[in-house]
């Protein structure tokens, strides 16, 4: 019955109208504002589920699919639709986004509605981006979701927060820009279509490829963000509110990595297969580097800022090195492993990511610290909170059992056809994940109550608990039966691994 | 010698409309006391308004000329004088607050504003070089006129002085170029021009590119092109804000058509030469603009070198020299005069009796005390650094196409890279509305009138309408060139 519903421009503009409604509602009456956009929220997050039980996963064909002309003088239509590669982000996005509603329920009191307005908007743009299949519809929702988070950080950050919101706006556009002069120049090499399918078909010489890899892989490294332009990254988390890590964390990165499913690997195949070895190198240093850097980490936000990068590296990684698997191994099953390893990696990094920032985010509604000198002994104070804490920490770990575990496994299993070392080097995750993130539980939550502050804890009440048990439900449930995310996007991975098997020379 | 042929009137009818409702203006202003000033303004903007209905009205289906064929009325004339009209009243209605605050508010203002917009229509629908001149000229002189108009403030009168002074000598290099090309070709019409110029193409050479090198400096004067730009800044700063917002917007337009009638109608044999020279002014523009409006405070002063960057992008869908690239320039030019006159809209009702808001830090917390007001400059800077959904990534989107189209991809790389620097100054504005508190004694609020309000309002929210909508008015510049 849904699919003659223009469902995705549904799920798209629900949040961005409820987000000026929530706008006009006002800050005289911010109880007001808080419902409807609470409202709003669950009300696109219900929208998105007709997305996953009507979903057909047999094919990898689009689905969903709105396509109406819209500047017919550049041929640019409004063209939607999703594929496995884009359905569990979507959920992801509107599932995140209750989350950080109900987040921010009484911790935001200042501008209330603006708030919720921003994120509702943010999210209409995020689904945008995943759902666009004309490449400068795409971009809008690219760029245009800059402009909320911008707003969010400079106005409900910390200290610093205007160096770290200008920082992150500016790297992330001058990363797109590039992109765009890409998308230009292949508009023109197709005879004037932005259709991204059309761009995936485009033949194109090798310099060429390199070069537009190279545009790509400037706008989504900076997104992703990978080793080396990732400073921005832990600026732009410690300042931001909590709910603006969460977002930033669960679903912006995401992009970077969607970018590189959607656009680079099909449309540059043959300078993706050339240039691997750059993205596996950065990779490899975001895993084992920043991950010793996020070991010497004072400041809490700041520490899981580096292991978000750190876990995204093995997105780059498992979506790259499928050109070393294709070459020892003909069958595409290694390949589809490791591309599926960082898709499962992805979602589930957003969930535990988001989690994490939640955690310490509680803890600063009550302390107004991020320091983990300041704290120790929160168990004893905070146990229900503690028993979160640490189940999402050992998930960040990377513990089986726990969604963490299978994305990272499955990246791991699929870099052993391709290379020892590689894999080697990926797997140090595991012990480096582990020591950086219970190390930092024992120091915040084990051990003798550490000052006075921490004794006048009180434990989280029932909203909180509310919107960590729901994380904990996902991780769990992702950890246990990743089935229902891998099979939906099967039939998509096949049929990129087949499409960047041939070469476009 | 032949007959004096009566020609024909019609397609001049705005102009003469125009033209007779100032000269009424004129002197019905001179008998109103000034409690009753707000009956010229209404008079002005009736005049515009008439104006405005007879330009659709003698609309042609294609494109007629008149007077011996140096006025023409085309496709192009037809849009761009619609927006010189629209915005021309937008800013006599802006401007009514800020002229009462500061004791100004005399009839001369909108009289003399009207004779500026005569002149644009003129070079607008001028096909020869002597209408170019001469519009060209009536605009000038009215704007001087204008930017003296507070004749208390030293500051204006050294921004006229200056721009009178580098406004007559471009004009003088403009005159220069032309004569040559008169005495090389023997003709001041556009038409002739442009069939003479390919036979004398191989002949003289040098000539030619001597005679097109005045003119694309004149026109580069007018425009504001670095390194011809001197004058921008300081007339910008120097001149009330009212007529800031006026020199800032419509007479870009008008700039756009007349390097259009020159270069395109008429010597579009020579594009290769010129295409060239608006390479390095284009590149020139878009790097000292952005890199100087980083250093500026006061927010007058960083728009007009933000002007000077904008003009940079323009010449690059000139210069392209496809009817893509001139429609996407069109496109480029009308988004930019509607884009700053929000902002500078804006920044007039800032003002208020005795305190010129005219600093960066003037619009401190400005969410604070009035979000809607914020929330439209921010939208206007957000357009003209081109960030979606904003119209002015449309713009900036259609020249890079076409310069990309014509196989310039270095030049649109530098083109974004350069927008990547002018982000960063549009971001402090925002930045200031946004994240800084509100400076004590600013904090009177702001009670515009309504009509200010809703015309502000729907001015604003037309960059977003544009900017998911582009085709509303891409429409039309691309027909203007087909």
């Amino acid at each position: 019955m849904y699919a003659d519903w223009p469902l995705l421009s549904l799920v798209i503009w629900t949040p961005i109208i409820g987000g000026i409604l929530v706008l006009f509602a006002g800050d005289k009456e911010p109880s007001g504002a808080r419902k409807i956009a609470l409202l709003v929220s669950i009300v696109t997050f219900l929208l998105t589920i007709p997305l996953y039980t009507q979903f057909n996963t047999d094919t990898h064909l689009i689905q969903f699919v709105e396509r109406e002309s819209w500047i017919p003088a550049f041929n640019i239509e409004y063209f939607l639709g999703i594929d496995g590669i884009s359905m569990p982000l979507i959920l992801l996005t509107s599932f995140i986004t209750v989350i950080v509603v109900i987040s921010a329920w009484e911790v935001i009191q200042y501008r209330a509605s603006q708030y919720f307005a921003a994120f509702l908007i943010m999210e209409g743009f995020m689904i945008g981006t995943f759902s666009a299949m004309d490449s400068i519809l795409f971009y809008i929702f690219f760029e245009a979701m800059l402009i909320p988070m911008f707003l969010i950080i400079g106005i409900w950050g910390g200290a610093n927060r205007i160096y770290a919101t200008l920082k992150f706006f500016l790297y992330t556009f001058i990363g797109s820009v590039l992109m765009l002069v890409a998308l230009i120049y292949m508009y023109n090499k197709s005879d004037g279509s932005f259709a991204i399918f059309d761009f995936h078909y485009l033949p194109l010489t090798l310099t060429e490829q390199v070069l537009i890899f190279l545009a790509f892989l400037v706008a989504f490294a900076v997104k992703v963000p990978m080793w080396p332009v990732h400073t921005w990254l832990p600026d732009a988390h410690v300042e931001a509110p909590t709910g603006g890590s969460v977002i930033l964390a669960a679903i912006m990165l995401k992009i970077g990595g969607y970018g590189f499913l959607r656009f680079s690997l099909p449309i540059t195949p043959d300078a993706s297969a050339e240039l691997d070895w750059l993205i596996i190198t950065m990779s490899l240093t975001a895993v084992v580097y920043i991950g010793f850097v996020a070991l010497v980490q004072q400041d809490m936000k700041k520490l899981i800022a580096y292991s978000s990068i750190a876990h995204m590296g093995f997105v780059t990684l498992g979506f790259f090195i499928v050109f070393r698997i294709m070459d020892v191994d003909s069958t595409a099953q290694g390949s589809a492993l490791a591309l599926e390893g960082g898709m499962v990696q992805m979602v589930s990094h957003g969930f535990i990511s988001g989690a994490m920032f939640l955690c310490v985010g509680v803890m600063y509604d009550r302390m107004h610290s991020r320091q983990i000198a300041d704290y120790g002994g929160v168990a004893n104070t905070m146990p229900v909170f503690a028993a979160f804490m640490v189940f999402f920490a050992m998930a960040n770990a990377g513990l089986p059992g726990t969604s963490g575990f299978v994305g990272e496994f499955m990246v791991i299993l699929a870099a052993f056809k391709a290379s020892f070392w590689i894999a080697f080097l990926a797997a140090l995750t595991l012990i480096l994940g582990a020591a950086y993130t219970l190390w930092m539980v024992k120091r915040v939550i084990f051990g003798g109550v550490a000052n006075d502050n921490v004794k006048a804890l009180t434990d989280i009440n029932k909203r909180e608990f509310l919107f960590l048990s729901l994380l904990a439900i996902a991780v769990l449930v992702l950890g246990l039966w990743p089935d229902p995310l891998v099979n939906v996007m099967h039939a998509t991975i096949n049929n990129l691994i087949n499409h960047i098997s041939i070469s476009k020379i | 010698m032949s007959d004096f042929i009566q020609p024909n009137l019609l397609p001049a009818l705005p102009e003469m409309v125009m033209l007779a409702m100032t000269c009424l203006v004129l002197v019905v202003d001179l008998f109103l006391p000034q409690e009753k000033r707000g009956f010229t303004l209404l008079l002005s903007v009736l005049t515009l308004l008439l104006t405005l209905a007879a330009v659709m009205f003698v609309a042609p289906v294609d494109s007629v000329s008149s007077f011996g064929d140096s006025f023409v009325l085309d496709q192009l004339a037809v849009t761009l004088k619609i927006a010189v009209c629209i915005i021309t009243i937008l800013v006599f209605i802006y401007s009514r607050d800020y002229l009462i605050d500061h004791d100004i508010y005399k009839g001369e203002y909108y009289v003399l504003g009207l004779f500026a917009t005569l002149g644009m229509l003129i070079m607008i629908s001028a096909h020869s070089f002597l209408m170019i001149y001469l519009g060209l000229e009536l605009l000038s002189l009215s704007l001087y006129a204008m930017i003296a108009f507070n004749r208390k403030s030293l500051m204006a009168s050294e921004s006229a002085m200056k721009y009178f002074v580098l406004g007559a000598m471009a004009s003088g290099l403009l005159l220069y170029g032309i004569s040559i090309f008169y005495g090389i070709t023997g003709t001041i019409n556009i038409n002739e021009l442009s069939t003479l110029v390919s036979a004398q193409a191989d002949k003289n050479p040098v000539a030619l590119a001597f005679a097109l090198t005045f003119i694309v400096v004149g026109l580069s004067f007018k425009l504001g092109a670095v390194p011809f730009h001197m004058w921008l800044p300081d007339v910008y700063q120097g001149s009330p804000t009212s007529v800031t917002l006026f020199i800032g917007t419509a007479p870009k337009i008008a700039g756009f058509a007349m390097a259009i009638r020159l270069l395109v109608d008429g010597l579009s044999d020579l594009q290769v030469d010129w295409s060239q020279m608006f390479i390095v002014l284009a590149v020139a523009s878009m790097a000292i603009g952005n890199i100087i409006a980083i250093a500026q405070t006061n927010f007058k002063r960083m728009l007009a070198y933000s002007t000077i960057s904008h003009v940079g992008f323009i010449l690059l869908g000139i210069l392209a020299g496809t009817a893509n690239g001139y429609a996407s320039a069109m496109f480029y030019t009308i988004t930019y005069a509607i884009t700053s006159s929000v902002s500078f809209g804006v920044l007039l009702l800032l003002n208020r009796r005795g305190f010129e808001a005219e600093n960066i830090n003037d619009l401190s917390g400005l969410n604070h005390t009035h979000p809607w007001y914020a929330a439209l400059v921010a939208i206007a800077m957000f357009s003209m650094a081109g960030v979606p959904p904003t119209v002015g990534f449309y713009a900036k989107l259609s020249v890079l196409q076409a310069v990309v189209q014509v196989d310039l991809v270095w030049l649109a790389v530098a083109a974004v890279l350069f927008s990547v620097i002018g982000l960063f100054y549009y971001l402090r504005v925002v930045k200031v509305m946004y994240f800084d508190e509100v400076v004590e004694d600013q904090v009177t609020s702001i009670k515009p009138a309504l009509d200010v309000k809703i015309l502000l309002s729907v001015n604003g929210l037309s960059l977003i309408g544009l900017g998911i909508f582009p085709s509303l008015l891409m429409a039309y510049c691309i027909r203007a060139f087909a």
